[in-house]
């Protein structure tokens, strides 16, 4: 895969008129992993909305490229096309809808340039569930109807894989997951960098970064970049804790 | 907007031309005794019709046009005309059907599902039945299936043993205007214990405005036999309404399972009101499967009266009334038998100023021990401007019975729609997704003919609504 980047520039994001995020910019490159860090209610999950186009996030300033193109105009379907997917944090469910007629929709939606094999298809997906510990009847099951949390957080892994995304944005793929599981999808996290994919893992612990080594660390903090680092920066947050830098920002406001 | 034009293509084209004909035979306009006594006369009838036609034009006249669902006070029935013979012959293969009507159910697609699907074939155009086929090794196995006035001429007896048994005239309003003014319908006959593994099918097409198709259906599955009987209708638009008024009876005999599925889409003025029942004896299975699609108004309950112990039925109904349009469905099961169970699954969709309303009427009649019952009515109301409302009645008159009704009302959440276009699917068809999705646990149940059919309407009622909105 050539190299691609997904570049958040300067970002300003409103929720209903309530500022969330403020100047924040991360660039990803392809096969790099990212991790976005910060305690809750600190605007991670509204960044990650913003990126994939959410309406309900206005943004007030500020630019998404993916190689080099803007995307702030375009809806949440072009940007998945261009290559952007997002694990979600909490997977809506859709009764009645079968997963597999779903991700074939899905499918030939990013990569109508494939003439869809089904059978092939099919098959990759089986060894898919296989491979996350989740057996066919899934295959036929309503998008998410049913699931309990960690089964969502391992159909969403398996999306990130199955429909070949340049850009990865994983909202909290760790909660809910015991420890088998988050094994299990910190393999396929791995598989997707492996692929060429750029990768942002949004976490609030340190945890999923016990089994997957990240190339840079990014705290978010009270909606802004409060800093960034190397893959080691991680575990310093660890042993400093957030609240370190509620007192830097604090200071520096001061 | 080319993806549009293709959709609307597809359907239109299909359903909405006319027939170049001239009629056989027809009738004046209105409805009177001379009327009954014309239509009797030009079928060469048994007398013993004759008079159950008159005596039913007199219940007709006596009842007042209903008021408590939609409004139907635009029927004139002096505007309307009842009968049209299309054509003379009745044929056994399409070769012999006159090449405009032959055409006309070609551009339907009937003789095509026929040859791939069907066990056998009934098509009607306007009041008569044009062609009729049971394949030979049913027909071999004794089972009957034609036009209902070749069935008078032929079964004469089976026919006055079991009309308006079921259904009699005195039911309803509309009812009695079928059994005053009936032509056509189909007559299916299953001998006892054959076990019919593919489907049969009429199919019905209404051609003109101001007129009335009033065919009346009779099935009767002996003792341990099997069917899936098949019903398609449809018609031109046109600004005037019609009135389509059938009459279905089916006799669901010891052990015996009957499927009827019903996929109506007329046009958009066609005001529809059947009267669909059946009878089940012991250990029998009558399972309704509905799809409403098209009309102007739509009014239809299909009855189940379990009359023998261990009997069942099932009805799955999918209603979808978007534009001005009003869809009235319901079931009715009376349990009047012990051990007798019942489920009934409801699901409407309405969109752009629709109504959909589900009525129902379910019964456990004292003494009908350890019957089981539930009802399950899901509404999906796609705007503001829609409308559903649930009549649901209910009647447990044993304390042994256990029944359960569910009812929900819901609208495609926006969170729902952002997921799936995440996932590079555009707005429309991630709304077209949710509600094939929504109405899936019925769907399934469709002819395949059919269900396609219903994809194709869905996604071009959410297409219309992305153009709009």
């Amino acid at each position: 895969m050539a190299e691609n980047y997904l570049e958040i520039k300067n970002l300003n994001v409103e929720i209903n008129g309530k500022e969330i995020l403020k100047d924040v910019s991360i660039k990803v490159k392809s096969g790099e992993i990212h991790a976005l860090m910060g305690p809750n209610g600190t605007g991670k999950s509204t960044l990650a909305h913003s990126v994939m186009g959410n309406p309900r996030y206005k943004i007030k300033g500020g630019e998404i490229f993916l190689n080099g193109k803007k995307m702030n105009d375009l809806q949440i379907h072009e940007r998945a096309r261009e290559g952007i997917f997002l694990a979600f944090q909490e997977p809506v469910s859709v009764q009645g809808l079968r997963f597999i007629n779903y991700l074939r929709t899905a499918y030939t939606s990013l990569h109508p340039e494939e003439k869809l094999e089904y059978k092939k298809f099919l098959d990759e997906v089986k060894e898919l569930l296989n491979f996350f510990g989740l057996d066919n009847s899934f295959i036929d099951r309503g998008l998410n109807d049913g699931l309990s949390g960690g089964e969502k957080k391992r159909m969403e892994a398996l999306q990130m894989l199955i429909l070949k995304p340049k850009f990865i944005i994983l909202d909290e793929i760790d909660s809910g997951l015991d420890v088998d599981a988050l094994r299990i999808v910190s393999k396929a996290i791995q598989k997707a960098k492996e692929n060429g994919a750029g990768i942002i893992i949004i976490t609030h612990y340190q945890r999923i970064l016990d089994y997957i080594k990240p190339d840079f660390v990014h705290v978010l903090i009270d909606g802004k970049i409060a800093e960034s680092g190397k893959g080691d920066l991680a575990k310093i947050i660890e042993e400093r804790g957030y609240e370190y830098y509620k007192g830097e920002i604090n200071a520096k406001i001061e | 907007m080319q993806k549009l034009n293709d959709i609307e293509d597809i359907n239109k084209e299909k359903y909405d031309f006319v027939t170049k004909i001239k009629p056989a035979y027809q009738t004046g306009k209105g409805i009177n005794r001379e009327l009954i006594e014309e239509i009797s006369r030009v079928k060469k009838e048994p007398e013993w019709m004759k008079n159950i036609r008159l005596k039913a034009l007199e219940i007709f006249l006596s009842k007042p046009i209903p008021t408590w669902g939609p409004d139907i006070s635009e029927i004139n029935f002096d505007e309307i005309t009842y009968y049209i013979k299309p054509e003379d012959r009745k044929a056994n293969d399409w070769n012999e059907v006159p090449d405009e009507i032959k055409n006309t159910f070609e551009k339907l697609g009937v003789p095509e599902m026929e040859r791939k699907y069907l066990a056998g074939s009934v098509a009607q155009l306007e009041s008569e039945g044009v062609y009729s086929k049971i394949k030979k090794q049913w027909a071999d196995k004794g089972v009957v299936f034609m036009d209902m006035d070749s069935a008078l001429q032929q079964y004469p007896e089976i026919i006055k043993e079991h009309f308006g048994k079921i259904v009699p005239p005195s039911d309803n309003k509309f009812a009695a205007l079928n059994t005053a003014v009936w032509s056509g319908g189909s007559f299916l006959y299953i001998p006892k214990g054959v076990k019919m593994e593919l489907p049969v099918q009429a199919y019905f097409r209404m051609n003109g405005e101001m007129e009335g198709q009033f065919e009346r259906t009779l099935i009767i599955a002996e003792e341990g036999a099997s069917v899936h009987y098949i019903e398609g209708c449809t018609a031109p638009t046109y600004s005037k309404y019609s009135l389509h008024a059938a009459v279905v009876e089916v006799y669901a005999k010891k052990d015996s399972k009957v499927r009827y599925t019903s996929v109506q889409n007329w046009s958009d003025n066609i005001i529809n009101l059947p009267t669909k029942r059946a009878w089940v004896e012991e250990n029998a299975k009558m399972e309704w499967v509905q799809g409403s699609l098209g009309s102007k108004i739509t009014m239809t309950y299909p009855s189940s009266i379990l009359r023998g112990e261990w009997a069942s039925t099932s009805n799955l109904n999918v209603a979808l009334a978007t534009g001005n349009v009003w869809k009235d469905n319901g079931a009715k099961v009376i349990h009047a038998a012990p051990n007798t169970s019942s489920k009934v699954v409801a699901k409407s969709i309405s969109g752009q100023g629709g109504m959909s309303v589900y009525r129902g009427l379910l019964r456990i009649n004292k003494g009908a021990y350890n019957s089981k019952a539930s009802v399950q009515c899901d509404a999906l109301i796609l705007d503001d401007h829609s409308k559903s409302n649930t009549y649901p009645h209910n009647e447990i008159l044993d304390e042994s019975a256990s029944f359960s009704h569910e009812a929900s009302v819901g609208k495609i959440s926006e969170e729902q729609v952002n997921y799936l276009m995440s996932r590079g699917i555009r707005e429309e068809d991630a709304r077209s997704l949710i509600v094939l999705g929504f109405l899936d646990d019925v769907l399934k149940e469709i002819p395949l003919e059919y269900s396609l059919e219903f994809n194709k309407l869905i996604k071009l009622e959410m297409s219309k609504m992305g153009a709009v909105g």
